[in-house]
């Protein structure tokens, strides 16, 4: 019998962690690594838990990627791609990711994976979501910003047509991207790294409950929407010629309002937000965003409603 | 001041730019020479602004794209207010690096600049960073030869929460020491300080070891790849003090000598690593982390086990740490780098004239006329 208004389920027993798909990124590269030696920690008894290193050969040279970044290979086309060896490293990587923990679509495919990452930018903790509509991660991530409360757990949903991208984690039902904050490429900073454990333990427990048949009752969800990407100015050469203000560096999640300033050029002048009304940005500086044309990222707040959800 | 005649000091024959003894006296050891003594040295004409030695340290970088943008209008500027304007030579220092914004191609291009390095004979197989030391070494240099720039400054960037430091090999190049105390006053804001590392001359091996006087401006936190744009603004400031400096000293400007506080490299601790992957089995705890040049005392927090075990420094003496948990140093073997501080006595320092500037070079022609 199922309850009127809860949506089902069925128990989520196949979940991925991976870390390094990007591969100076270093809190989900330790963690990984530490899980792959002893799974002790991420065990739970109706969850089978495997740790996985994405992007192997970035690790080990300690850069984002090799050939491509491998956390925007996971297209149709580089999924299908005939080449084997002539293709570049990371669309090889996809398809082995896509083999394993895939094929991304099908019913074999996982239940969940978390994507573990860092950023420069001043994020905190920011879960990832992929679809306003996945009622399931929708109450994960509630019942994990409720764990860890009076911290902080914001969540990001990119579901924009253009702006979306084909993620290591999207080969699974429910995508899950963690992405802790600031910490510098190729560093490990211990705070960081202990938030990102503290989160997927949280994290797996919901699973674990989820699958013992606990209902989650309706829940509304605050969410930051990606909007638009805005670019550094450049010159005509491309060359960047201002930097993030100062009022706005370090200033994710905060109100960013019509002419406020957003950008310093490198003598000193100012350039102001010309938007039309107050968002919210994030992913500000962002040192692998650079060549990818982004200086921060706005986003709109809006609040979702998730149904009641059980396992079926 | 009386001013008398002055009087040859005989250095170590390879130094071209010797030091004249203004007041006549003999030369002690600096903290113990008579504090109204004024040394005097030759103009600094040529100076040299290097960024990018390391690709992704970017506020050298930009702002050293920014100076070359600026330089034409500059020139024009110091040619109508000097008689003999200062040159400044703009360097981008690993350009392919740069391209990449990686640290290095190859190899570290600061530590190609050693003797060894860039007398050694060319090959094919050289490194890209070993070429590219040789050109700059041709360019800047050459090293320990009176050709060489007058004045090296060096731009970097660090992870560490370090503010900005000097970072020199000697704790006795007066200019380079006078230079930090007046940029520690111009910009009280920024929490300043000069890290002297013990290598000898003919052991250096960075880039700044290139002039006749030279040091490294390290600015941090500042994540590599990303510029932050008080960290860029601080370095820019502190350029342009450095120039000022530059540009008073050749006008004749007496600085006074007092106590500057300078910390001096004892030892680097790594990361605990296992014996098998050599991967790192701590993080600097989070105690440490972003203390840098708070007093480290024995049995204080260094690293935090990712089993949560704290472990403890078990030096005897309490040291200054610095270099805390800087991306670059993963590789080499350093988890943070401790000092001793000390007190230094600086003499007041001056140009020379141009009557002991003569003096001087034919005291030299002398000498080697003998």
């Amino acid at each position: 019998m199922s309850f009127s208004g809860s949506a089902s389920f069925a128990e989520a027993t196949r979940v991925a962690i991976f870390g390094g798909t990007h591969g100076n990124e270093m809190s989900g590269v330790t963690l990984v690594n530490l899980w792959m030696k002893n799974k002790e920690e991420i065990q739970r008894k109706r969850v089978d838990t495997e740790p996985f290193i994405t992007n192997p050969r970035a690790v080990e040279k300690c850069t984002r990627y090799v050939d491509t970044d491998l956390n925007r290979a996971f297209t149709p086309e580089n999924l299908s791609a005939p080449g084997g060896d002539d293709l570049p490293y990371e669309v090889q990587r996809a398809q082995e990711i896509n083999r394993i923990f895939g094929p991304k679509g099908s019913p074999e495919a996982y239940d969940v994976i978390f994507d573990l990452h860092n950023t420069t930018s001043n994020m905190g903790c920011t879960l990832i979501l992929e679809s306003s509509k996945d009622l399931f991660n929708l109450q994960m991530m509630n019942y994990i910003k409720k764990a860890i409360a009076p911290a902080s757990c914001l969540v990001l949903l990119n579901e924009h047509p253009l702006l979306k991208y084909s993620t290591s984690r999207s080969v699974a039902k429910h995508p899950v991207g963690l992405e802790v904050g600031p910490q510098p490429q190729g560093v490990l900073r211990s705070n960081i790294f202990e938030a990102m454990r503290v989160i997927l333990k949280h994290a797996l427990d919901f699973i674990e409950l989820f699958n013992e048949g606990m209902e989650f009752p309706p829940c509304t969800v605050e969410v930051f929407r990606v909007l638009e990407r805005i670019d550094y100015p450049r010159d005509n050469n491309g060359n960047i010629i201002a930097m993030v203000h100062p009022n706005l560096q370090d200033g994710d999640w905060e109100p960013l309002n019509p002419g406020d300033p957003m950008f310093q050029t490198f003598d000193g002048k100012t350039i102001h937000y010309q938007g039309s009304s107050t968002v919210y940005p994030t992913f500000i500086n962002e040192a692998a965003y650079y060549e990818k044309q982004q200086a921060f990222v706005t986003t709109r707040r809006e609040t979702l409603v998730a149904s009641a959800i059980r396992k079926a | 001041m009386q001013i008398d005649a002055p009087h040859h000091t005989r250095d170590t024959p390879r130094k071209r730019d010797s030091v004249v003894q203004c007041s006549g006296r003999e030369v002690l050891e600096g903290h113990l020479m008579e504090v109204d003594e004024v040394m005097c040295f030759p103009r600094l004409s040529r100076v040299a602004v290097c960024g990018g030695t390391h690709g992704n340290e970017l506020s050298g970088v930009y702002l050293v794209r920014e100076l070359l943008k600026a330089e034409k209008k500059v020139k024009k500027k110091k040619e109508e207010e000097d008689e003999e304007p200062v040159s400044v030579q703009l360097v981008l220092s690993n350009p392919r690096a740069m391209q990449q914004c990686r640290r290095y191609v190859d190899t570290d291009l600061n530590r190609c600049f050693t003797h060894a390095a860039l007398n050694g004979s060319p090959s094919d197989s050289d490194p890209y960073e070993m070429i590219r030391s040789r050109e700059l070494n041709a360019m800047l240099g050459p090293k320990g030869s009176p050709k060489a720039m007058d004045l090296v400054c060096d731009l970097h960037n660090t992870t560490a929460n370090m503010g900005l430091c000097f970072i020199a090999y000697s704790d006795s190049d007066w200019v380079c020491l006078h230079l930090f105390r007046h940029l520690q006053r111009r910009i009280p804001d920024i929490p300043m300080r000069y890290i002297h590392f013990n290598v000898a001359r003919k052991e250096s091996y960075s880039l700044d070891s290139v002039g006749k006087h030279g040091f490294a401006m390290e600015i941090g936190p500042q994540p590599h790849g990303v510029v932050r744009s008080n960290i860029y603004t601080a370095m820019k400031v502190g350029v342009q003090h450095v120039l000022e400096w530059v540009h008073f000293f050749n006008s004749g400007t007496v600085f006074e000598g007092g106590l500057v506080e300078v910390f001096t490299m004892v030892k680097h601790i790594d990361y605990p690593r296992d014996k098998e992957t050599h991967n790192i089995t701590a993080a600097i705890h989070p105690q440490l982390q972003d203390r840098d040049f708070c007093l480290l005392r024995p049995e204080d927090a260094l690293f935090q086990t990712f089993s949560g075990e704290t472990l403890r420094y078990k030096g005897k003496e309490p040291l200054y740490p610095f270099f805390v948990n800087e991306c670059a140093y993963y590789e080499k073997g350093i988890a943070l780098s401790l000092a001793r501080k000390r007190q230094v006595m600086i003499p007041s320092i001056r140009v020379q004239t141009e009557q002991e500037q003569q003096a001087n070079e034919r005291g030299f022609k002398s000498e080697e006329e003998e």
